[in-house]
């Protein structure tokens, strides 16, 4: 009986499993037109998530294994299992292939069921918790079903009863595994995750690359909707991204805002946008809500506005508004789905369509807009800080070696510390370099952030265009933020450089032994990753080695590096201020207080703010720059004088 | 007051000049009184500028929510009151909203006045909320030095100012700003008589009185900053008007205004 039945259930199972598949693509077709290469991707799928996908599984080492076993074992029995039982192809040799494969399966899947007994709070519940079960039904089924294939037991052993129980076991497992795949099981993500590698829109991540920019924003069409509205104004490669999440909850885990309180939990954010994709609310997600808005509430649909002005929506703007760009969620999602840019789309709408970017957010924009600097302060007093320290002006020496990009914290008391000492170190140097002065204006981070994409391109074309007047080799600025828009963001609008941090450079100068330094002589120092410096630059070695040159060794936090926590600082969010249960910064403090240091290391002036903000007693706050300045003999370096004496001849 | 359909209002509104830069943009006070007029009429609210349709600047209004502005196209020195003045009355405009005083050119502030002269309209000035219309009269809350609000029935139809005691304009949206419709219209040009023989000049700070604070202790330190900036004089009742202008005279000297 089970020859004939299982064949039929086999194929019907495949064949709504087609039709499911078709449904999905044609859900996912509702988005914009986004172009990436649909043949090349394919190709590049099977590496994309061999390599780079399992590089990021990688990091948790009990789930990569878990993985490769079940997904390796399922792959291979599903099939098998076609073959054997479906085309009724009864060989022993691949009878005994498909046992392996079911036993492999089912080894894989205790694990999963392990982790499932005690999960995190970062997994979801739900269907989720099915699946294991469904996967040892599964491979357990097709092993028993298989033994007579393989030859181990004769064909009729058990009679209609064990027949019986096997076909629903089999039934079970066929229709988790194919109808869950394409009709928004848990294995969903089988499906749309292995496309999502294929069409990703930012193909440079695969293969070891980086690609943290925002894409721009064609504003010549006034009549389109600008940013994102509805679910189906994101591009369709973005629907399929959000389908393919697994709701393991790595990105929850790390979001700053989550652990602050705010209203903001990327995994859920993802799954309302799936929610949105298909029409429904979210009632029945089974994972941790975001902070203080209760589930149920919330629903829509692909033609629906996600944020409602008047009733409830898919999505509060709070949610939208509280996230710091920090791109921790990105970084951790092992299926490379990109948070920020949804973000950033859905805020473009707020900003640019309905006009309400929240507290100060209207005001920083008009004062970009009206002075070129988010505090509204006079442009001409760009240079104030430097009043005495008279620096070279691009206008006035037309070209330089290093062009050192200033920033807004130019206008900041505090900053200009940082700044002035950066400048003692250049000169100490002997480096040639000048500034844009009055010439420089707002990168437009912010800007973009805040989803004022208009303000942004008007600033990055006047910037664009005014660098575009001199000749210089390199842009060293002491703000991430604006070496993130400058390197990889005004690409795209025309202006391409080669843009380094000041701590990069200032390793370049200690390496070629163009600075005379001493040692560090204060208390233990932490070092405090920027997260436009560390995940949007992948600079983490160069502010750990100049730090190192001067004496220091780094107390390293726990979270460092690539796990680096935000400082709260990013993505417009001191600006929009939402409120949550506590401050970003503060949990940021208590980082860096257990690691016993006495001195938190920063590179960049919006970190400084958000921990300097934070109440003492705390460790003091320093700029590198300021921790080499502090160290600098001010002894002639030979390479100095001899440019001076150059200089000399020429009197 | 919930947006009224049927009331006709129009907002009268300049391109402003930023205080910091003097860059272009939408003038505050107008904007308040866009925002006002929204809160009135929605998206009925008719907007009104005379002057160059070209001016960028002008789709910083379009951006709080309006489909178009009527631009009732004027050279740079012509009299826009005699075009607006016209316009207005052949409108059905019931009332008429506008900044107290233009960020750039003259900024008299004297427009709200000559235009209500002009129309034989009533003008409310500093107008900060309007609470209801009923049967063609208006009660609306006028704004008064610190904080004090005066009750006014108006009847419609009315010009009226707002300062900045009005609600503070909405956030300008680029998407809608693009999209809106300047559309020009051709109406008579008036030369102005004075500014073609007058000359401009920069103004300057108004002078103002230095207080002299002779407290010797914080607490009447704080007293003195805090006090009611009382006005100061007497008020003189049943008096010959020989009297009251000796009375007048001898402050002005007494004040050194006259020597
Ligand atoms: S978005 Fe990524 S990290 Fe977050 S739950 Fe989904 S798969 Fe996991
Ligand atoms: S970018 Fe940072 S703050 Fe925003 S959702 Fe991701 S983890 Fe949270």
């Amino acid at each position: 009986m089970l020859d004939t039945l299982l064949p039929i259930l086999i194929f019907c199972a495949l064949a709504v499993m087609v039709l499911g598949a078709w449904r999905r693509l044609s859900l996912w077709r509702q988005g914009r037109p986004s172009p990436v290469p649909l043949i090349r991707g394919l190709a590049a799928m099977p590496r994309r998530y061999l390599v780079d996908l399992h590089h990021v599984v990688e990091r948790d080492r009990y789930m990569s294994k878990t993985h490769v076993a079940t997904a390796g074992g399922f792959v291979l029995a599903a099939l098998l299992m076609i073959i054997v039982h479906g085309f009724g192809l009864h060989n022993r040799i691949l009878g005994f292939a498909l046992l392996g494969a079911t036993v492999l399966m089912f080894v894989g899947a205790l694990f999963v069921a392990k982790r499932r007994r005690n999960p995190p709070a970062r997994l979801s519940t739900g269907a989720w918790n099915r699946l294991p079960k469904s996967l040892l039904m599964f491979s357990a089924s097709f092993f028993v079903v298989t033994l007579p294939v393989a030859g181990v037991i004769p064909a009729d052993m058990g009679g209609w009863v064990v027949a019986l129980i096997l076909l629903i076991g089999v039934a079970w497992g066929v229709s988790e595994m194919f109808l869950g795949m394409t009709w928004g099981g848990p294995m969903k993500h089988a499906f749309a995750g292995a496309l999502h590698l294929a069409w990703h829109r930012r193909a440079e991540r695969f293969g070891g690359g980086r690609s943290t920019g925002l894409k721009a924003l064609d504003l010549d069409q006034p009549n389109a909707v600008m940013g994102v509205e509805k679910p189906t104004d994101f591009t369709w490669n973005q629907l399929l991204g959000f389908d393919a999440c697994v709701q393991c909850g790595k990105c929850e885990a790390v979001c700053p805002a989550f652990a602050a309180g705010q209203p903001l939990n990327p995994k859920k954010l993802i799954q309302d946008m799936v929610i949105g994709l298909a029409g429904g609310d979210d009632a029945s997600f089974a994972g941790s809500p975001y902070p203080g808005v209760p589930l149920g509430e919330h629903g829509g649909g692909p033609h629906q506005p996600i944020v409602s002005q008047e009733g409830k929506g898919l999505v509060g703007a709070d949610t939208l508004w509280s996230c710091t760009t920090c791109r921790a969620c990105v970084e951790e999602c092992p299926m490379m789905i990109e948070h920020v840019d949804a973000i950033v789309d859905m805020r473009r709408h707020l900003t640019l369509e309905q006009g309400s970017t929240p507290n100060k957010g209207a005001d920083v924009l008009d004062n970009l807009i009206a002075t070129d600097n988010p505090g509204g302060f006079d442009p001409g007093g760009r240079l104030n800080w430097a009043a005495d320290l008279n620096l070279p002006l691009m206008s006035e020496k037309k070209q330089a070696d290093v062009l050192f990009w200033v920033g807004d914290g130019a206008f900041d008391m505090r900053n200009q510390r940082t700044l002035r000492a950066f400048v003692s170190v250049l000169k100490a140097a002997g480096v040639d370099f000048a500034v844009l002065g009055l010439e420089e204006r707002d990168s437009g981070d912010v800007a973009r952030r805040l989803g004022d994409e208009a303000t942004f391109q008007g600033l990055a074309k006047r910037n664009i265009a005014s660098l575009s007047k001199y000749h210089f080799n390199t842009i060293v600025t002491c703000d991430p933020h604006s070496l993130h828009v400058l390197k990889n963001e005004y690409g795209e609008l025309g202006g391409n450089y080669d843009v380094r941090h000041h701590s990069t450079y200032l390793g370049e100068l200690i390496a070629n032994q163009r600075l005379n330094l001493g040692q560090h002589k204060g208390g233990s120092v932490t070092y405090h990753d920027p997260c436009y410096l560390g995940r949007y630059n992948g600079e983490y070695d160069a502010p750990r080695n100049v730090l190192k040159a001067i004496g220091i060794e780094v107390k390293e936090m726990e979270r460092s590096g690539f796990r680096s926590r935000c400082c709260g600082g990013g993505g417009g969010a001191p600006i929009t201020d939402i409120p949550g249960k506590q401050r970003i910064p503060d949990m940021r403090m208590d980082d860096i207080k257990e690691t016993g240091a006495e001195l938190v290391a920063v590179g960049c002036p919006q970190c400084t703010a958000m921990f300097e903000g934070v109440v003492e007693p705390r460790p003091y706050v320093k700029d590198i720059a300021e921790l080499v300045a502090d160290v600098l003999i001010e002894a002639p370096v030979p390479q100095r004088s001899a440019t001076r004496s150059d200089a000399m001849e020429v009197h | 007051m919930m947006p009224h359909e049927l009331l006709k209002v129009v907002a009268l509104v300049s391109v402003g000049a930023h205080p910091v830069t003097g860059r272009p943009r939408r003038a505050e006070q107008d904007a308040r009184a866009v925002e006002l007029g929204l809160c009135l009429a929605g998206k009925h609210l008719h907007l009104l500028h005379a002057g160059d349709a070209e001016s960028e600047a002008l789709r910083g209004y379009l951006g709080m929510g309006l489909a178009e502005m009527t631009v009732l196209q004027q050279p740079l020195h012509a009299d826009i009151l005699p075009a607006l003045g016209s316009y207005l009355g052949a409108t059905d405009a019931q009332l008429v909203l506008t900044g107290s005083q233009a960020e750039i050119g003259e900024g008299s502030g004297m427009l709200p006045y000559l235009l209500a002269e002009q129309l034989d309209w009533p003008l409310v000035v500093g107008l900060a909320e309007v609470e209801s219309v009923k049967g063609g009269v208006a009660q609306v809350l006028q704004a008064l030095p610190r904080g004090q609000r005066r009750r006014l029935q108006v009847r419609l139809p009315f010009v009226a100012s707002v300062d900045s005691a009005a609600p503070k304009a909405r956030q300008s949206a680029f998407g809608p700003a693009q999209r809106g419709q300047l559309q020009s219209q051709k109406v008579a040009v008036v030369e102005d008589m004075l500014l073609s023989e007058a000359s401009m000049q920069t103004a300057r700070p108004r002078p103002k009185r230095l207080k002299v604070i002779k407290a010797k202790t914080g607490a009447e330190r704080m007293r003195a900053a805090t006090a009611k900036a009382s006005a100061g004089g007497k008020v003189l009742t049943d008096i010959t008007p020989e009297q009251g202008a000796e009375a007048i005279f001898a402050l002005l000297k007494e004040e050194k205004v006259l020597r």
